[in-house]
């Protein structure tokens, strides 16, 4: 065993839930830790080099490629992964957005392209579809030519703004 | 007949409506588990050790430094294999683990199993393998000729398709060579899964794949142990397209969990899933067409050479295609047509969506463009005058039984709006952010294509799907090995159950080895196969329950849609209420009508069925950078019958992004064999700035006879004629040949 | 394994004085990338992620001072981006949101990719670099920076601290190519800087040599024929001045692309470039 290279250990905070990390290799990215440590296999790995958003997460509300963080730098970070956005058996609007409007078919990139859109519709509420294609552009999908998945943005767009009492344009 | 765009799915039932996923929710919250997600108590990591040479020969293997890292528990290479050391989709040519030759730059020389995936890699490096180097032998003209890098000779399959007098000349002859590159599936869930031994000395392989029992036959064999031993579950499949068609870790894992006594996982990451599977074939493709001086064609010659690297996979099935349909939707009195499908020391190449049709697809249209101008034709209007119809003869001399709409397919699409003029946007220029390109640097171009796909498998293939559904206390679930890779199956099994049973609850069993084979999820087969097979173990049970009925009331009820009615009228009870309290439990086999092969002049009825697209692209070129931006691309498909509007769309724009990224961006780079871009940094997928409005013109639905609800399969054609039009679309804007896909900016700049 | 969290320059200085083999770490994007990848496997780890200092920027005289960890992001959407356009506009080309959400422009240095979108930017606007260690610092362009294809001048115990951007007082251009419209590494790409007041030009090209180049013989070339008052430029030079771009760069033949297209986009981006800052007048 070459232990130079086996962490002491650091502490992580993914999902408001603190966890003690041991016997790690220097070099393990967050998405390994989270994935293999902890159970949390909704991040996905699809590229490990930042390539294709699968394992986006957030990090201190920024939102990363946990393939692209050293774990033992995520210490002290408040880390938020798909299994928090929502509860139990609810869904956000982003969620169900994608679910009616067909934005699903593998399912691999959703997980990653739902945290990419939560965290950018946060600070673009009521984008156009050259701001939503550019937000997801660090998100590859394989299936869908990603026309539902703007759609669904769309649609949870359109009914922010109609829950604000905005117009009811089609943007 | 034009589709309504439905967005929002409200809980409609049964066939034609977008219902949605059953397996969206767990997909949404992250909680679907993939063959990656696995986990196991006490589970070991697999690593494959791999040669880098695309040509050798192992002169040694030493593993005692791999053997002696902490943590490892196992190393083993070709001597290890316990039966054949050899597996193959359509005949066995290829070695579990390379034992003498090295024919292929990534095969898989020896494998370890440790307690860290980064032991195992470790590990992995630590093993010495001593190589001869060869000189690889990479043209594919070439290798027809060469010197076999394989016992089974280099040309794996040669054809011959003769029809008609090969004699005639045409008033207008035009000519053409093409050549395709080497496209990948590219799916995200990279290839992964589980093996773990059970105490009667089988193994249980959780796996991503397309075909559930054909992995089983040939585990078993590789394995050494009966087949019903192999027990092979399905485990979540982050798309395939063809690229899990092949073994790939199967038979490793179960080796490493049998030698260890331990559950297995493997994961290939993104650089080893490009070694790992196999790549749409790369084509070289020439073309000689004939057309009257009124417009008709009389004669197409074609001779096409597909690359198949070291092992045959599906070449053979993969060259018949690509000859067959070599002609595209067109009527044509008089062919000749040779393939080759050869062996060389580049990567193997087998099933990617599409499946030979694309490659010829290719050449064919830019062949039609070329004959309309000589014609001085309108191209669309060229293609219309030539569309095959149903009733007509394909140049392997079957006659189209079925549908044919290839009129209404092109005339709806060429009758669609094109899109707003450019906008004054640098954005939504050719170069994007990367602001290169100002409006005056931009032309528009126009560009249609057409295909033709055949739905299922071909020459005399018996397939045949299995199903069964049972029915407790009310309460239904279907079981099928049929592989779910995101296409939605899943879906459309409920749609059934809903249509046929009226119940909207069904539990899906999990796809496993214990039911029989539903067969590839592939040749956009399944909605026909295995949702046929669905809809007739429905079926069996309305037959069965209106049987028992009939015993207990002596009335023989028919059932209308979702209920059971009495032939007098005086009765009636929906399926579902006769249901409750009742069990039944059927299984079915459903095939298709039989084909056969094709004889030495290509002719046979080989074929199950033909479906139809046509495609328009518009894009924006800058000329002197040679950067395109695809603005639009339209649409029409013989669908039959749209069975889910939504997953029908879903199946047509992820399908015409792939066609796009063949058209401009995807493909694998050769260097003497060696694969230099296995990444996604320099294998370029169509990200969403790539991507382009996608409009649907319609969807024809003429209901093809025999198929379950008279649906064709989708998911091919969107692949097919999307790339020549987006091709068709450059040549319109920039007046250039282009006769090579993927177009590179320099093809355009300095061409 | 050794792995530090940083939290001032000092504490960098000192550990890397203690050991010198001690990696930096700062926004990951490409230390990681070798990591996944095999090509390096760290023992000794210092994170300066989160460092103060290094994570801000502020007003120096004509000048930004950039501290070595400021994010893509900050450059492409908060105020810098109006204060230095054509970074921002290199920015915003980079990668995806993710990746510029914690890369930095301190790391696109150190890297020294040949392809590094900022670094024409920086040579263009001739910026200067800070460069730290227990010894003191030192201030160097950015050409004596990055010496080749990812080479740097640093010694090992030495870590980028700021990068001081004189602010230039004209329009600026920054042009990549790359051939998808997202997530690409350029294969050829084009600063341009100018200062009427001044009356300079400043021309660097991306990946198309293997140190950042500044197309010098181009600039001096196109001064002769620029009407700094009008803002214009004779149209009879710009086959010339194209050339001259082209013949800056000595660009290789690799698996993205040839060294023929790279002469000639680079070339165009240069035509290109002039034409957005200076309108073409016909002399006669």
């Amino acid at each position: 065993m070459d232990k130079d290279k086996r962490s002491t250990g650091y502490s992580l905070s993914v999902n408001d839930t603190s966890h003690e990390i041991s016997k790690s290799w220097l070099g393990e990215s967050l998405l390994y830790v989270l994935r293999e440590k902890l159970g949390l296999y909704g991040s996905k790995n699809a590229c490990e080099q930042g390539e294709c958003g699968s394992c986006s997460v957030l990090m201190d509300g920024v939102l990363v490629c946990s393939c692209l963080v050293l774990a033992a730098n995520a210490t002290g970070r408040d880390i938020k992964t798909i299994e928090s956005i929502s509860d139990d058996d609810s869904l956000t609007d982003v969620q169900k957005a994608f679910v009616d409007a067909g934005a699903i078919q593998c399912g691999f990139c959703t997980p990653g392209l739902l945290i990419t859109i939560h965290d950018f519709l946060e600070t673009n509420p009521e984008p156009n579809v050259l701001e939503i294609r550019e937000a997801i552009s660090g998100n590859l999908c394989r299936c869908t030519g990603y026309g539902r998945i703007v759609e669904a943005v769309q649609i949870v767009s359109k009914q922010k703004s109609v829950g604000q009492g905005g117009s009811d344009d089609s943007s | 007949m034009t589709v309504v765009k439905e967005t929002v799915g409200i809980r409609q039932s049964g066939i034609g409506v977008s219902a949605v996923r059953p397996d969206a929710q767990e997909k949404v919250k992250g909680d679907f588990i993939f063959s990656s997600d696995l986990s196991s108590e006490g589970m070991l990591w697999g690593q494959t050790l791999r040669s880098p040479h695309a040509s050798a020969k192992i002169l040694s293997i030493d593993i005692s430094d791999a053997l002696s890292i902490s943590g490892v528990h196992a190393v083993l290479t070709a001597d290890d294999v316990p039966g054949e050391n050899i597996f193959g989709l359509e005949r066995a040519d290829q070695p579990v683990l390379a034992d003498d030759f090295i024919r292929y730059a990534g095969e898989p020389v020896a494998i370890v199993a440790a307690d860290h995936p980064e032991v195992a890699r470790k590990a992995a490096d630590a093993i010495r393998v001593e190589y001869e180097i060869f000189s690889p032998l990479i043209d594919s003209y070439a290798a027809i000729t060469a010197e076999a890098i394989h016992p089974e000779g280099n040309v794996i399959r040669h054809l011959n398709i003769l029809h008609g007098d090969t004699e005639v000349v045409g008033d207008v002859v035009v000519e053409g060579e093409y050549e395709v590159g080497m496209q990948d599936q590219a799916f995200m869930g990279t290839e992964s899964g589980m093996a773990i031994p059970s105490p009667d000395g089988g193994i249980d392989l959780q796996i991503s794949t397309q075909w559930l029992h054909s992995d089983q036959e040939q585990v078993a064999t590789a394995l050494n142990i009966p087949m019903e031993m192999v027990r092979v579950t399905l485990a979540g499949v982050g798309g395939a397209f063809g690229g899990r068609e092949d073994v790939s870790m199967h038979v490793h894992l179960c080796m490493l969990a049998l030698h260890t006594g331990k559950p297995v996982k493997m994961i290939y990451d993104r650089n080893e899933s490009f070694l790992g599977h196999v790549h749409r074939h790369p084509a070289r493709i020439w073309y000689r067409h004939h057309a009257s001086s009124e417009g008709r064609l009389v004669k197409v010659e074609a001779k096409v050479i597909l690359d198949g690297g070291a092992y045959a996979s599906t070449t053979s099935a993969v060259l018949a295609n690509a000859c067959c349909f070599s002609i595209g939707p067109y009527s044509v009195p008089n062919a000749s047509v040779e393939g080759w499908g050869v062996r060389t020391n580049n990567p193997p190449c087998g099933a990617m969506r599409g499946f030979g049709n694309v490659q010829t697809c290719f050449g064919v249209e830019a062949q039609m463009d070329k004959l309309a101008k000589e014609l001085s034709l309108d191209p669309v209007e060229f293609r219309l005058a030539n569309a095959l119809k149903s009733g007509d003869t394909i140049i392997t001399g079957q006659k189209i039984t079925g549908t044919a709409p290839v009129r209404e397919v092109l005339m709806s699409l060429a009758n669609h709006p094109l899109p707003e003029p450019p906008s004054d946007n640098i954005l939504e220029r050719p170069g994007g952010t990367g602001r290169t390109t100002d409006g005056s640097h931009v032309k528009r171009g126009v560009g249609f294509a057409a295909s033709i796909k055949n739905l299922m498998f071909s020459e005399g293939f018996d397939d045949f799907s299995e199903a069964r559904c049972i029915v407790n206390d009310g309460f239904i679930a279907i079981q099928t090995a049929c592989v779910e890779v995101g296409q939605g199956f899943v879906t459309l099994v409920h749609q059934i159950v809903q249509e046929i049973l009226g119940i909207e609850k069904v539990d899906i069993l999990p796809a496993d080895t214990s039911i029989g084979s539903a067969g590839s999820t592939s040749a956009s087969r399944q909605s026909w196969m295995s949702g046929g097979a669905v809809m007739k173990a429905c079926e069996a049970v309305v037959d069965s329950l209106i049987s028992d009925l009939s015993n207990e009331q002596g009335i023989t009820f028919e059932r209308i849609g979702t209920v059971l009615v009495a032939p007098d009228g005086s009765a009636s009870i929906p399926v579902t209420d006769a249901l409750q309290g009742r069990n039944y439990d059927e299984t079915v086999v459903h095939r298709h009508a039989p084909t056969v092969p094709l004889d030495k002049n290509g002719q046979g009825d080989a074929h199950v069925s033909f479906a139809f697209a046509a495609h328009r692209a518009v894009v924006d070129v800058d000329e002197e950078l040679g950067l395109v931006r695809v603005v639009e691309i339209a649409t029409s498909q013989d669908v039959g019958r749209v069975l889910n509007p939504i997953q029908a769309r879903g199946q047509i724009e992820g399908g015409i992004t792939q066609g796009l990224g063949l058209a401009i961006l995807e493909e694998i780079v050769l260097v003497d064999g060696k694969i230099q871009n296995a990444n996604f940094t320099d294998y370029l997928l169509p990200t969403a700035m790539d991507t382009p409005t996608i409009e649907i013109a319609a969807l024809i639905e003429e209901p093809e006879p025999n198929a379950p609800f008279g649906a064709k399969g989708i998911g091919e054609p969107p692949v097919i004629s999307s790339t020549p039009a987006v091709v068709a679309a450059i040549r319109d804007a920039t007046g250039l040949d282009l006769n090579r896909v993927p177009i590179r900016p320099e093809d355009i700049a300095l061409g | 394994m050794e792995f530090h969290i940083a939290s001032s320059t000092e504490e960098i200085c000192s550990l890397l004085a203690e050991d010198p083999t001690r990696e930096i770490l700062a926004g990951g994007t490409d230390f990681m990338v070798e990591v996944n990848f095999r090509q390096k496997d760290p023992s000794a780890v210092i994170a300066i992620d989160r460092v103060p200092e290094l994570k801000q920027w502020r007003h120096d005289g004509d000048a930004v001072s950039i501290g070595s960890c400021v994010t893509y992001r900050e450059i492409e959407r908060g105020p810098l981006s109006t204060i230095v356009p054509a970074l921002a506009q290199s920015a915003r080309t980079v990668g995806s949101p993710q990746i510029r959400n914690i890369a930095t422009i301190g790391g696109n240095l150190g890297t020294a990719s040949p392809a590094g979108d900022m670094i024409p930017v920086l040579l263009a606007l001739d910026a200067r670099v800070t460069i730290r260690s227990i010894n003191g610092s030192r201030d160097v362009a950015i050409d004596d920076l990055i010496t080749g294809v990812k080479e740097t001048s640093l010694a090992d115990n030495e870590f980028i601290e700021v990068i001081k951007v004189p602010i230039l007082k004209g329009p600026q251009e920054f042009l990549k190519v790359g051939p998808r419209n997202a997530m690409v590494i350029s294969i050829a790409s084009l600063a341009m800087v100018t200062d009427p007041e001044q009356t300079t030009i400043a021309i660097a090209l991306g990946s198309v040599t293997a140190a950042p180049s500044r197309a010098r013989e181009a600039e001096e070339y196109i001064q002769g024929f620029l009407d700094w008052d009008a803002m214009t430029v004779s149209s009879s030079a710009l086959p010339d001045f194209r050339r001259l771009v082209g013949e800056a760069s000595s660009p290789i033949n690799d698996h993205r692309s040839s060294a023929a297209y790279r002469t000639h986009a680079v070339g165009v981006l240069g035509q290109r470039a002039l034409l957005r800052i200076f309108e073409s007048r016909d002399d006669g």
